[in-house]
Formats: structure tokens, C-alpha cells, sequence
């Protein structure tokens, strides 16, 4: 290994430095940069149109409302699974701690396809039973939702897992045996201690949740204007060379991306000196 | 799926479940979503596929396109987990091990391919890699392609495995070594890699499951040519398309046996991590 102090690395360090430097630059910063590039390169020009384009506005919003839904359904469920799995024994534990990661091995496609063969209208097992409580899942937001929400699914309680076996149980022992009660324990010492866990596991629900594709374009029918989401609009306006738009809105998708990078970053070191 | 074994653990015998009223509750509301969003469905997949028994597997895995796009899907996340085991573990290896100005951001940079819209990443690599290349280079519809939009969407997944071991990973041990005499390749096939082997196959069943599933990034710059380009999961879209749920439930249904397969082996690699530690 190379010391600081000793002037230049010897070559093998510097090559596999180059090599790796090399590889993320074709494969990564590269093509990212074009992107960013093709987007401003009649300046504001592409953006303007492409945020005046009702469809794109349209799917822009249907994204975010998607996003929301889901992220704060995984939320509930993710803190309160994983209390369930961190701070109790019961039963079929590890496997359902297993299962939860199934999402994200699963195939978006394989998703929306479940979704439907499921909830979707006439044709889908409980079809005629979810319409009969008025919910329609195929080629409808509430269908864009469930597939959002089963896709994040597992990122909150990754999260929160592993913080709440480190925190330990010591304090919320101490809170119970003061006389505090299980709402008052939980707001007042369990969610404060996972707080960070949980942020970090909001935003990256929230990134992957706005980024969502296969699932979504398989239970949408990917209707303009009606269960368009902005993923969707950027494969449509490519395929219908209005590729400027394409490149617009993925230009903002791979921003809101960065951005949740970024917060994430900076979350991180926190939770280290939170000094738990 | 294989139910995982009963270990042996005689003394929680003692307090199977530390359920109250309340806890319990909660464990039904949250098994009870959890089933309608995730279990249920699949398990639906699974039943519609295997309606008329083995006929449906049989039909669909005989159609030559369908055929065609299953070797192509396991052929190229094979490869790609190859050279992710190789890439993914020197990139690893630096990020960790060297020092050098500009290292926060590749740091950064290996987590794009994570946060990136899947399509946005097709898109991305198009600007490099596609008709309008600076380079000249144009690998849109042939195989190229593929391999490329696996690489991208998977490059994270060894690397984020590796590093974290890598940290803990006490150079002491290394230096001992060295003094005792062990050349650099002993000291890295005896100590390293055996204690990095368990993170590269959790990283290497993570990108291999990933490979198999990926959709949105191969849409816009393979072409989705029959026989040529088209992935597994490309070819169960196009059969919902055409209405034959059975044979997209059918090739879904081989995608999740392999799901299950990754998550199992993780667990596996997991526990005999847990139990050495």
C-alpha cells in the first residue's frame, strides 16, 4: 500500500486506480454528463417545452402523487414491522423477515402482472371482489399505487432494522418501568432514536418509488394524461421523437435521483456521530 | 420454497413469542397487507401458470422466441455477474484501500445506477452509446446493448457488498502475513479472499437476480428484437400484450423461482456469516 508520505504510488496502485477510474467514467459519469448536456444544449429551450407540455406536467404530477401514497404506506408498515421483527419472538419470524426482501428480487414486470392477474378487473381473481368495493386496480392510480408501494416495499425496514437492534430496547425499558405508556414510549424514545433510519428510508423509497417503470407501464395501460406517469412519458416521447421532451423529464427524474444521493449522503455521517 | 430448518435453539424454546394483545394486532394488520399486496398476487402468478398443469410451461418454454429470450436472459446476467465479481470487487477494493483527490465522488457515482430511473438509464447510456455517440460508437439492437444496460443497473451491487467487509477487514492480519513471509498473491488467496468470499456471492446473487428481472433499462436501447435482443421479461410484457396472461404467468413464474432461489441463498450466506461472527 502506498504511504501519504511517500510521494508517488508505486504503478500497480496507480493502474488499478486508472482502471477503475476508467470503467465508472464509460460506464457512469459519461453518459450522465451527455444527458445533463443534450438537455441544456439550446439552453433553457427543452426544459421550457417540456414543462409546458400538459402530458408531461400531467404525468409529472401522477408521479409525485404516486410517490407520496406509497412512500407514506411503506413508511407505517416499515416502522412497525420492524419493531415487530426487532423487539419480539414469535413464530415464522425469519421467514417473513426473509420474504420482505422479496420485492426487490421480483421483476417490476412480473409485479404488474401479478397485480392484474390479482385485482384487475373481470379477468382477475379478486377482480369482480375489489370492484364491488368500488376500487378499480387495473389501468387506474390506485393499481399505480399498489405497485409502487410493493416495489419500495422493503427499503424503511432495511433501514430501521438494523438501527433498532443497535439502539437496543435498554431505554424504552426505562420509559415502560417511569409508568410510560406504549404511544408515549414509542413517540418519545423509539421513533426519535431510529429517526435518521427512517429519513434514509423514506428518500430512497421516495427516489426508487418516483423511478418505478416495468410495474407501473404493465398496470397503467399507459393512458395520456390519465395513468401516465413521468417514467412513461419518457419512454412515449422517445419512441415519438420528441426527443428533447425525453431527455427534459429525464433530466428532472435524474436530478430529484441526485438529490435524494445527496441528501442521503449527508444523512449518513450524522447518524454515525449521533454517538449512539 | 424451502421453509428455513429448524436450528437449534433450545433456550428460546422456553418463550416461543413475546406477542401481547396489542403486538399481535399489529402482526395481523401488518401480515394481512403484506399478503394482499405481495403474497397474494404472486401466488396467483404461480396458479394461473400452472392452471392446466405442466401444459402451459411446456407450450411456452417450447415456442422458439420464448426459448431464444430465456438463454439470452440467463447468458448475459451470468456474464455481467462475472465481470461484476472482477469490477466490483477491485472498484471495492480502491474505494477503501487507496486515497486520492476525487474519491467522495465515485462514491457517489457508484450509487447512480440505484437512484437512476431505470429508463432514465436506458436513456443515458443511448447518449453515449447510441446513434448520436460522440464516440462513434453505436451498439443500439445488438447484444452489446444488453450486456451494457445490465452492467449499468447492477454495478452497485458487489461493490456495496464488498466495501463494508473490506472496512472491517483488519490490515494486521495482512500485515502478519507479509512478515511471516507470504507473498502478496498468498496473502491475498489465503486471508482476503477467503473472508470477502461471502459478501461477493451475496453481491454476485444479487446482481445475477437483478440481470434476470431487468426491464425498464433495456427497452430503449436494445430494440426488444425477437430472437435477437429480447429479454425474459420483455417477452412476458409482450405476451400480456397479447392477452396470454398464461404464458407471461409461465415465464413470471420461473423469474420468481429464481427470486426465491437469490433470497434463499442471501439468508444461507447470512446465517453462516452470523454464526461465525
Amino acid at each position: 500500500m502506498a504511504s501519504p508520505t511517500n510521494g508517488t504510488p508505486p504503478a500497480g496502485v496507480l493502474v488499478r486506480r486508472g482502471v477503475v477510474v476508467a470503467y465508472l467514467s464509460l460506464l457512469v459519469i459519461w453518459p450522465v454528463a451527455l444527458v445533463v448536456q443534450n438537455t441544456f444544449s439550446d439552453g433553457l429551450g427543452t426544459l421550457t417545452t417540456a414543462l409546458t407540455d400538459p402530458s408531461v406536467v400531467f404525468a409529472l404530477r401522477m408521479s409525485v402523487y404516486v410517490a407520496v401514497w406509497a412512500v407514506v404506506i411503506n413508511t407505517v408498515f416499515g416502522v412497525g414491522i420492524s419493531l415487530l421483527l426487532v423487539r419480539h419472538e414469535f413464530p415464522g419470524k425469519r421467514l417473513l423477515s426473509a420474504l420482505i426482501d422479496l420485492p426487490l428480487a421480483v421483476s417490476p414486470v412480473v409485479v404488474g402482472l401479478a397485480l392484474l392477474l390479482a385485482y384487475g378487473g373481470a379477468n382477475g381473481t379478486f377482480g369482480p371482489t375489489v370492484e364491488a368495493l368500488g376500487l378499480q386496480v387495473a389501468y387506474a392510480p390506485i393499481g399505480l399505487v399498489l405497485a409502487t408501494t410493493f416495489i419500495s416495499l422493503p427499503l424503511v425496514v432495511r433501514e430501521v432494522v438494523p438501527t433498532l437492534e443497535e439502539v437496543g430496547s435498554e431505554q424504552e425499558q426505562a420509559a415502560h418501568s417511569l409508568g410510560a405508556g406504549r404511544w408515549q414510549t414509542f413517540w418519545r424514545i423509539t421513533l426519535p432514536s431510529v429517526r435518521w433510519a427512517v429519513v434514509y428510508g423514506v428518500v430512497l423509497s421516495l427516489a426508487r418509488a418516483l423511478g418505478e417503470f416495468g410495474a407501473v407501464k404493465v398496470v397503467s395501460g399507459n393512458i395520456v394524461q390519465q395513468t401516465q406517469t413521468a417514467t412513461l412519458v419518457v419512454e412515449q416521447k422517445y419512441q415519438d421523437f420528441e426527443q428533447g421532451s425525453a431527455y427534459a423529464t429525464s433530466f428532472l427524474l435524474a436530478l430529484v435521483a441526485v438529490a435524494a444521493l445527496v441528501v442521503v449522503t449527508i444523512i449518513r455521517p450524522k447518524e454515525h456521530t449521533d454517538g449512539h | 420454497m424451502t421453509v428455513a430448518p429448524p436450528l437449534q435453539r433450545p433456550p428460546r424454546r422456553a418463550r416461543r413469542t413475546t406477542l401481547d394483545r396489542a403486538s399481535g394486532l399489529g402482526l395481523g394488520v401488518a401480515l394481512t397487507w403484506f399478503s394482499i399486496l405481495v403474497m397474494i398476487p404472486l401466488a396467483v402468478v404461480v396458479v394461473h401458470a400452472t392452471d392446466d398443469g405442466w401444459a402451459t410451461f411446456a407450450d411456452t418454454l417450447r415456442n422458439p422466441q420464448t426459448a431464444a429470450a430465456l438463454r439470452l436472459t440467463v447468458a448475459q446476467a451470468a456474464l455481467v455477474t462475472v465481470v461484476n465479481v472482477l469490477m466490483g470487487t477491485l472498484i471495492a477494493w480502491v474505494l477503501v484501500r487507496d486515497d486520492f483527490p476525487g474519491k467522495r465522488v465515485l462514491e457517489v457515482v457508484i450509487d447512480i445506477p440505484f437512484a437512476l430511473p431505470t429508463i432514465v438509464a436506458g436513456l443515458v447510456l443511448l447518449s453515449l452509446y447510441g446513434p448520436t455517440s460522440p464516440i462513434g460508437v453505436d451498439i443500439v439492437n445488438t447484444r452489446w446493448a444488453v450486456f451494457l444496460a445490465l452492467l449499468f443497473v447492477t454495478l452497485p451491487f458487489v461493490v456495496r457488498t464488498v466495501e463494508p467487509v473490506l472496512i472491517e477487514l483488519d490490515t494486521d492480519v495482512e500485515e502478519a502475513a507479509a512478515s511471516l513471509g507470504a507473498s502478496q498473491a498468498t496473502t491475498l488467496r489465503r486471508i482476503v479472499l477467503p473472508a470477502l468470499l461471502p459478501a461477493i456471492t451475496s453481491g454476485a446473487a444479487l446482481s445475477f437476480a437483478r440481470g434476470i428481472s431487468e426491464y425498464g433499462s433495456l427497452v430503449l436501447i436494445t430494440g426488444n428484437l425477437p430472437m435477437r435482443t429480447e429479454m425474459a421479461s420483455v417477452r412476458i410484457l409482450s405476451y400480456i400484450e397479447n392477452g396470454n396472461t398464461a404464458a407471461a404467468a409461465a415465464i413470471a413464474t420461473l423469474l420468481l423461482a429464481v427470486a426465491l432461489l437469490v433470497i434463499v441463498t442471501l439468508e444461507i450466506i447470512s446465517r453462516r456469516v452470523a454464526r461465525r461472527g
